[in-house]
Order: C-alpha cells, then structure tokens, then sequence
C-alpha cells in the first residue's frame, strides 16, 4: 500500500532488519510497554545510562519505544571519574548521535575529600560516589521515575525486585513491604517525593542481552571485545593498566595480553577477563560455554555475602 | 508472519489454539507450587543446577554460605533460592522470585512462590503471568488439601496446563503403584476443576531423576517425559484470537503531520485498513499505518507494541481501547468479578477503590458477594470484608463506563488490580466474570417493580386508573423505542 513519508523529529531513522526470534521479540515487547507505561503514567521520569552493555540495550528499546518520537525523558549518568576513558567518550558520542538529554552528575565530595577506590576501600567509595551521588541527582532533578537496566538473573536479591520496584522518599527499598505486581498492570501511584525504580530488562538473562546486541547491532563501548591491552594483577583480578591515576604496588608490573570485559564499571574495581573474542559471534560463542557469572569481575559484589540487598536498601540500584 | 497476522478476516477467528507447525520460542512462564516439606526448593534448585544456569562462583558462593553440602556432595539448592538476607535468617520464602533456565528448545521463567504463609496472595501473583503450574506432592504423603488449594488457585488465575510432580518417589522404592494411585486423585480433581491438560511425573529432586535426566534404571516402568521434556511441549498461551484489542498508553505526536497510538496488542490482530472503535466513546475509524521503529508492518498480533495510526482526526486518549469492529468488548457500569485480596486490610463493602485495567485507571466500588472456602472448593455467601488472601466473587460498579472482556476469553483486557487510594498499594488482583445486566427491562429494586418503556406508552400506562392504584408498587422510566430496545440487547441473557 502506498505510504507517505512523515516528517519527524527523530535523529537517525532505523533500518530494516530481519525479524527478531520470538523470545526475544516478546522480551522486546514487554520492555517497551514497560517504558511506555512509566513515561505516560509518572511526571518527571529519567534514565540511568551507566555506558554499559545493559544500559546500551535500554537506551535502544527506549528509542523503540518512544519512535517516530524523540526520547521523552533525560539520561542520567553518575560519573564516579574513576570510569574508563572509552566510556566516556562512547556516552558523548551515542548522546550527540541520538539527539539525547544527557545529565552528568559527580558527588562533589569525591573532589573534596579525596574519596578514591585507592584510598577508601570499593565498599565506602561505591558507597559515597555511586549510591550518594544517585540519591543527589535524584533529588536535584525531582525525578518521580528512574528506569535502569538491572536483570533479575543477576544477582540473588534482584530475583525479587519488581518491574516496578517502590522507593521512599529517602530512596530506601523495603524488600519485605513490596507491592504485589499481577499481569503487567503495573500500580505507578505514588505520593508526593516517593518514587519508582522501573526495570524493563526485569526478565532478560545476560544471553538476551549479547543475542539482542548482535540482532539489532547495538554499539558498545570497544573494552568488550577482546584487544591487546595493559593490565596489572592486582587481588586476583586484572586491572586495566592505562590511567595514570593507578599506581602500582612494590612487586606489580604491566603485563600486556589479549583481555576483554563483560562488565563496565569503575576501572580500578572491573576485573577482566582472558579471552580471543574480539567481535560480537566470538563473545556469544564464549559465553554459551562461561561457567562463571559476569558479577565475578565486579568487586563490590564480593565484600560480603547479601552485600547488595544491603546496598540496594540503602538506594543503589 | 502467522497465519492469523495475514488473514483476511483475522478479527473473527474461533477461540481455539491451532496447531504450530513451526515450534513456538517465546519463554514459557510457569509457576511451582509446594510446600517446604515437598522438596520445591531443592526441585528448582535442581532445574538450574542440572541447565547449567547456577555458574561457578555462584555455587562458590553458596558452598561458602552453607559450609555444608548434602550427602550427594551437592550444594544445598534451598540457599541459592532464598535470595534476601532475611530468608536466610527465618529459613523460609516469604515472597516471590523469579528464576530462569534455558534448554537447547526453549527459554522458562519460574515464578517462586512460597508454599505456606500467605500463599494464596503469592501465589495468585505468580500464577497471573504463568503459562504452566507445577504442582508438587510428596510421594510419602500423597495428595494433600494443600495440593488441592494451590490447584484450586492456579485453575482460578487462569492456568490451564498442571504438571504434578511426585517427588521423593525414591522414598518409597520407586513404586509404580503410588504414583499411579497419586496421579489418578490428581487428575480426577484437575478435570474438576476444568483443567485438562495433565502430565504426572514420578521424580526424585535430591537425586535429579526424571528432572532433566531420565530414570530408566530405577523407574523402569515410567516411559512418559522427564519434567524439563513436559516443559519443552508445553505451550504458550496465546490471545491472537478473538477480537483485536489496542489499549491506549500514550499518544505521541512527534509533528504536526503525525498522532499515533502507542500499546500493546492485548488480544486478536491487526492490518492497514482494518474498521475499528475507539471504546468507551464508540467513534469509528480505519486504520492506515502500523508504524514500529523496524519501519512500517503490514500486521500485528496479540503481544505486539505498536504506534497505530488511524485514517482520521478522532478523539483517543491513555485508557482507551482501540477495538476491532467485530467482537467487541463488554462496555458497562456493572460487572461481576473474582479477585484476590492482598493486603491485610482486605477489601471493604461499598469503598471505593481505584481500578487499573490496562493502561485505564478509574473508580470502583466493590460489593462482595461469596467466597472460595479453598478447603471445600465451595463458594459461600459472603457481604462482608474480603480479608487478605480470601477469594471472593464481588460486584463492581462504576462511575464511568468500563470496558472488559470476560478473563476466560482474554487474561489482559479481562485482568485488573485494586489500588487502595488512601495507602496507594496494590490490595486486590481480579478478573472480570461477566457484565451485570443494568436496569434491566423488568427488575426489582426496593420492592418496587421499575419499568422502563417508549414514551408514549409510558404516558399511556401513567394515566390509567390500574397504574393509579398501584403507584408505590411501580416506577416508570421514559425513553425512547430506541433506547429500550439496546436495554433489551445489552441485558442479554438476563432476560
């Protein structure tokens, strides 16, 4: 049938593809309902973008999402400025391509009081530069919904997140008191400084997330393929050794390998991993046989057994 | 593309499930019901231990928690499960969590729910999005009236495909007899309860027989399928037939050339050039273009969230239904439904609630009438407060029209939840029976007959001198012949 071209005001039109499977066209599918849903229903919604993988695949369904219109809210980064370089040139890059609103937010406190994973320890500086300074841009944007990318196969205390998942005004998270959630009739009401946090990658596996990356050809950050990199050794992890910032202990030196991430977070706390996977088939290909989880890399998660049920209560994601 | 997307009149098809030739991949949803004492844990545990879905350090992680594994040098499985700190503490579930596995075939969610306290509003909640329900029973004991309830439930929110587990059958020697003798008073109460899709499998958790491996050497008798081979043929509930169903959740209007309708297809299909009806308001349209991000479809099916563009300029706002023209929904201020109370203040006679159907929220007020006695599957008149975790039969009454398709005909458009408007929570799910007759051609209301007739013969009637003795007995409506004879159609079949 015969079409019109209607003008939008959308950057970057898609391009035709080939059909997704139905798995992950019905994951697809909730996501978006998901995102429609928060955005019609809450007033001052955001996004936390964290460059990542996960965070990539958000911000492609929440431009599915909202198409031919532009998305209707802004992404909030929290800089912690202990990211990795690529990072941060990746996020500027995908804002000023997709014609996003993007906010950066850094907890001044890190400059002020010389808080660094270095000299604080990953629990007090994840603590201090991530969840104090999610709460700060919450508060200062007034957002009465964040959307985030966190999976329920995650991690043993997201199994129980909602889709929606309830927060008092001071941000905490009551797993006990949690709103029962029936079909996907999801209950946005909320008083006056309470909020929600909305999870529509709730039901993807990490599997989903590189199948759908390679489906819909999302960009990532390059630190996921596997490169020749420097790195150190340091707790039994393998740390990025190009950021002047990192010192090296007595007995430490650069070694160079072919390494990649499967998660991205603050350099000196994401370990990587050895591998040869340097383009999107190889990391699937590698993962279909990975007998570990991709939070092994993840330091914070390690400090003690339910450490982040307890960092989730206090307001981290 | 499915035969139903592209059929020419895919807006009218009978309510049965065809036949896939190509092997459906969505994920099943399914959901596991038990008690502590049947094994449930240490049966998930096993689902992801034995799909490879636990990875090392997780195990790492639980060896070094529990400090003890089982006699069959596995880990204890109930840890892995019992996420929240505070589980671990009290050694029991107490709400619910999803899990998921893979196969080589196909991808499951299972909602986790617990098996004692508060398990009926757990699990009504798991239930709502389950494809599948296993239902666990202990070789041992057999089947108990906790088996029966959590059947009861799961047939109640919908779910039409049971499979019993009997575990710990190694307890007792592998005996083809118990099983049987379970499987039989299993299925005899699933029939009861309208469920006719049944697969009973003798299983030992612990020892991971006939859960993803099968069991030849110990039960040689059983030939039927391992419980991961059952949930591979299961199938997915589909709602692509029946009438085309549309939502509204948001209107986007990115130019002045261009108003869409975003949602989700909640049921039937949909094609350019398809009559629909904007509901409640009842305007009429066609519709031009499907528009999604991956360009333009000719087609969408039930589960698909699309921008639906219509040929003209119509009112549509969040909370309308956009619907096919053929087989439409039930629109009314009064419906019957069942729901299940969540939340301890249970659900009060005659307050009003905010309802969420869709993307539509309105005012209701709830009228109970019986409740499920789960021990006896009887329903008992019951006016009062529904109290948390009761089932009960209520009435709803609206202010604004509402629009619902009966729950058995479509689990989205027929679904909705309660939310208390002081606490703001979530207090009830239910799921809509059918449409109350309104007014009635002929009922009774206060011991006074109410009749509602055309006009003129309204006059007619008034002034004779029968209608003028019996004046307290009788009250006249005046409307039109027209307006008589829709109350006459939409009472259906009340009359």
């Amino acid at each position: 049938m015969p079409l019109s071209v209607q003008e939008t005001e959308v950057k970057n039109p898609p391009v035709s593809r080939p059909p997704l499977d139905p798995h992950l066209k019905a994951l697809e599918n909730e996501a978006i309902h998901i995102f429609r849903e928060v955005a019609a229903e809450f007033e001052k919604p955001v996004m936390l973008y964290s460059i990542g993988k996960d965070s990539s695949v958000l911000l492609h369904l929440a431009r599915k999402a909202f198409y031919p219109g532009r998305v209707p809210f802004p992404l909030l980064h929290v800089d912690t400025t202990w990211k990795f370089k690529e990072m941060i040139e990746f996020r500027d890059e995908i804002a000023e391509k997709y014609d996003l609103d993007l906010v950066v937010h850094t907890n001044p406190r890190g400059a002020e009081e010389g808080i660094t994973p270095f000299s604080h320890g990953s629990a007090l500086y994840t603590d201090i530069m991530k969840t104090e300074a999610l709460r700060q841009a919450l508060d200062a944007g007034g957002y009465d919904a964040a959307f985030g990318g966190a999976r329920r196969d995650e991690e043993a205390s997201r199994a129980k997140e909602r889709i929606y998942s309830f927060r008092t005004p001071d941000h905490k998270w009551d797993p006990r008191n949690q709103r029962p959630e029936l079909w996907n009739v999801y209950n946005g009401m909320v008083r006056k400084g309470e909020s929600v946090r909305a999870f529509p990658l709730s039901n993807w596996t990490e599997v989903d997330i590189w199948r759908y990356i390679q489906a819909e050809d999302i960009p990532l950050v390059p630190l996921y393929y596997a490169a020749e990199r420097p790195y150190v050794e340091r707790d039994g992890m393998m740390i990025l050794a190009e950021d002047p910032r990192l010192e090296l202990k007595p007995g430490e030196t650069v070694q160079h390998g072919m390494i990649r991430f499967r998660t991205l977070g603050c350099f000196p706390l994401t370990g990587a991993i050895r591998s040869t996977a340097s383009n999107l088939e190889e990391v699937i290909a590698e993962l279909e046989i990975a007998t570990v989880s991709e939070r092994q890399g993840r330091a914070i998660d390690r400090d003690q057994s339910g450490s982040m049920e307890k960092k989730k209560r206090e307001g981290y994601f | 593309m499915t035969a139903t997307a592209t059929s020419p009149s895919a807006t009218i098809l009978p309510f049965a499930e065809p036949l896939k030739a190509v092997r459906d991949t969505r994920p099943l949803r399914l959901i596991t019901c038990g008690s502590v004492d049947d094994g449930k844990s240490t049966l998930i545990g096993r689902l992801l231990w034995d799909t490879k879905a636990v990875k090392e350090d997780q195990a790492a992680t639980l060896a070094r928690d529990s400090g003890s594994q089982n006699d069959l040098g596995l880990p204890d499985f109930a840890l892995l499960l019992d996420g929240l700190q505070a589980e671990r503490e009290q050694g029991i579930t107490i709400d619910v969590a999803y899990r998921y596995f893979s196969t080589d075939r196909r991808s499951f969610i299972v909602a986790d729910t617990p098996g004692h306290e508060q398990y009926t509003r757990n699990m009504a909640t798991g239930a709502s999005t389950a494809d599948l329900a296993i239902l666990l029973a202990d070789a041992r004991a057999g089947l108990l009236e906790q088996t029966r309830r959590h059947a009861t439930i799961a047939a109640l929110m919908g779910i039409r495909q049971f499979v019993l587990a009997v575990n710990k059958i190694d307890l007792v020697h592998y005996d083809k007899a118990v099983f049987d003798r379970i499987s039989h008073d299993f299925r005899e109460f699933a029939l009861s309860l309208g469920v006719r899709q049944i697969t009973a499998i003798p299983m030992s958790a612990l020892k991971g027989e006939n859960v993803v491996y099968p069991a030849d050497a110990s039960m040689p008798w059983y030939d039927g399928p391992t419980l991961v081979e059952a949930l591979e043929l299961a199938t997915v509930r589909s709602t692509q037939a029946g009438g085309f169903r549309l939502p509204v959740q948001r209107v986007v209007r990115p130019g002045e050339s261009f108003r869409g309708y975003q949602g989700t297809v909640a049921g039937g299909s949909v094609k350019p050039g398809d009559s629909v009806v904007i509901l409640p308001s009842g305007t009429i349209a066609n519709v031009s273009r499907i528009v999604t991000f991956d360009l333009v479809r000719n087609a969408a099916v039930a589960g698909d969230a699309i921008t639906l563009v219509l040929d003209r300029q119509v009112d549509v706002a969040r909370g309308d239904v956009i619907v096919s023209l053929d087989g439409q929904p039930m629109t009314g201020h009064h419906f019957d439904a069942q729901l299940v109370s969540l939340q301890p203040g249970g659900i009060e006679p005659g307050r009003r609630y905010w309802l969420k159907s869709g993307s539509r929220r309105q005012r209701v007020a709830v009228e109970p009438i019986s409740q499920l006695e789960l021990a006896t599957g009887k329903w008992q008149p019951h006016a009062s407060t529904l109290a948390m975790n009761a089932i009960g039969k209520v009435r709803l009454s609206f202010e604004e029209l509402a629009v619902f398709d009966a729950y058995d005909q479509n689990r989205s458009t027929g679904a909705f939840i309660l939310i208390d408007p002081d606490t703001l929570n979530t207090v009830a799910g239910g799921m809509i029976i059918a449409k109350r007759a309104e007014v009635g051609g002929i009922h009774r209301e206060d011991q006074r007959v109410v009749l509602s007739l055309p006009a003129d013969l309204a006059e007619q009637l008034m002034a004779s001198e029968l209608f003028a003795n019996r004046r307290d007995e009788t009250e006249i409506k005046r409307m039109t012949a027209k307006q008589a004879a829709e109350l006459f159609s939409n009472a259906g079949g009340d009359i």
